[in-house]
């Protein structure tokens, strides 16, 4: 049986990560879910939040958006909106992003609740894309 | 009669037009080939895509969502995808040709993703629920807006249908306006991606593997389905670019045409004149030779 994953993390515009990788922890529905080789085959909703992939022994963040996720015991397919590889992020805007949208939930004010979803992705998203940065370091 | 000057002067202005239209169109080449290109990069999405949703499909059963629900009503919303710029041959013209007053009735709201089509939709009277412009790389934000603001109408029950119309990319020289129906979901097909005649099958897969589904198969579909509109009006935006920049591309290439067959006939009028004028001189002196000498 094969010991490596396949992670393959899609959007609209391109496949933004392609590699065999030991492990992922990705943000699912019901919590952090922990994917390892030879896992039982799921589909899962993912929400804005990092993974986490572990690949030669070393640990890789990635932020990604709202999006779903295949897995079967050899391969772990994620399709979603935006996914942003840590070396891309720009902090300065995804701090911006994270402050607007946070400022936005405080006013309140008339809000929808899907817009109210929508901000706590934003945030979510935001504080993934930073955290993923400053790991890196 | 012009003189030469005249003649002369307008052959530099025609050349300059000529100079500008040949790298418009050299610039919408290569724009077209991006969308094109930023299209069938969207292929592994609806691979992927089409996968699940095959899956989920067949697990969920007897499936009802919001925005699959039928209603008897004839309210109908249109989002109008058209250009933002001008100068781009007849693709606004034939789209808005095709939608004009009998398909737009008093209570078809309109919901414009381009200059062009808000434009248009203001001087005819139509009633413009939204205005959206998008980029000429369509990013997948944009789409979700357009895409949005459709199903807002529609879930509050402003409308009972939602059409989109556009410019469907066939070739290089061929743009034919389309109009797909975009809610109600009536049947969950796959979703295809790239521009120009070779689609993807849309016939769903799956089945080969047995999945657990987190929260359920309903729930995962349920989910999905708004992004699988966002993907399809996703794709639908790069295909109007697509005809755009393709429409584009041939009506400077005319253009340029135009003004390298103006500006021979000019030169041929400005070599004529000038022979003319110096024949005329030559005449002249020869005349007046001719009463001095002898």
């Amino acid at each position: 049986m094969a010991d490596t994953l396949k992670l393959e993390i899609v959007t609209p515009e391109s496949v933004i990560y392609s590699e065999d990788v030991e492990m992922v922890t990705l943000p699912g529905s019901e919590g952090e879910t922990g994917i390892y080789p030879n896992h039982v085959p799921l589909m899962t909703k993912v929400q804005s939040g990092e993974l986490v992939i572990k690949r030669g022994g070393a640990e890789e963040i990635l932020a990604v958006g709202e999006g779903f996720a295949e897995i079967t015991g050899d391969h772990v397919a994620i399709l979603t909106d935006n996914a942003i590889d840590s070396a891309n992020v720009d902090e300065a805007a995804a701090e911006e992003a994270k402050a607007k949208a946070e400022q936005r939930l405080e006013e309140g004010g008339d809000m929808t609740e899907d817009e109210a979803k929508a901000l706590n992705h934003a945030i979510l998203f935001s504080a993934a894309q930073l955290k993923a940065k400053r790991s890196r370091r | 009669m012009p003189s030469t000057r005249d003649i002369r002067r307008r052959i530099t202005s025609v050349k300059k037009t000529a100079q500008i239209t040949n790298a418009m169109s050299m610039v919408a080449q290569a724009k077209m080939a991006r969308a094109q290109q930023a299209a069938i990069g969207g292929r592994p999405y609806a691979e992927l895509m089409n996968r699940m949703l095959g899956e989920v499909v067949m697990h969920a059963g007897d499936f009802e969502h919001p925005l699959m629900e039928t209603r008897g009503g004839d309210r109908r919303a249109l989002i109008l995808v058209t250009t933002d710029k001008g100068m781009c041959g007849a693709v606004n013209t034939n789209l808005l040709r095709l939608v004009s007053d009998e398909f737009i009735k008093d209570d078809t709201r309109v919901i414009s993703a381009g200059r062009k089509g808000a434009q248009h939709a203001t001087r005819a009277g139509w009633d413009l629920a939204a205005e959206f412009s998008y980029a000429d790389r369509p990013t997948f934000a944009e789409a979700r807006v357009i895409t949005k603001m459709a199903v807002d109408l529609f879930e509050s029950g402003e409308v009972d249908h939602v059409d989109i119309v556009f410019s469907n990319f066939i070739n290089t020289i061929l743009q034919k306006p389309e109009v797909q129906t975009l809610l109600p979901i009536t049947e969950i097909k796959g979703v295809s991606a790239g521009v120009e005649g070779e689609e993807m099958s849309t016939e769903l897969p799956g089945g080969t593997t047995e999945f657990l589904f987190e929260p359920s198969a309903g729930g995962v579909l349920g989910e999905l389905l708004p992004h699988y509109l966002n993907f399809q009006v996703h794709q639908i935006l790069l295909e109007a670019k697509a005809s755009e920049f393709s429409s584009k591309m041939v009506a400077m290439k005319n253009a340029t045409d135009n003004a390298n067959n103006l500006i021979k006939e000019l030169t041929l009028t400005f070599n004529k004149m000038r022979q003319a004028a110096i024949t005329n001189e030559l005449l002249e002196i020869t005349s007046a030779q001719m009463a001095l000498g002898n």
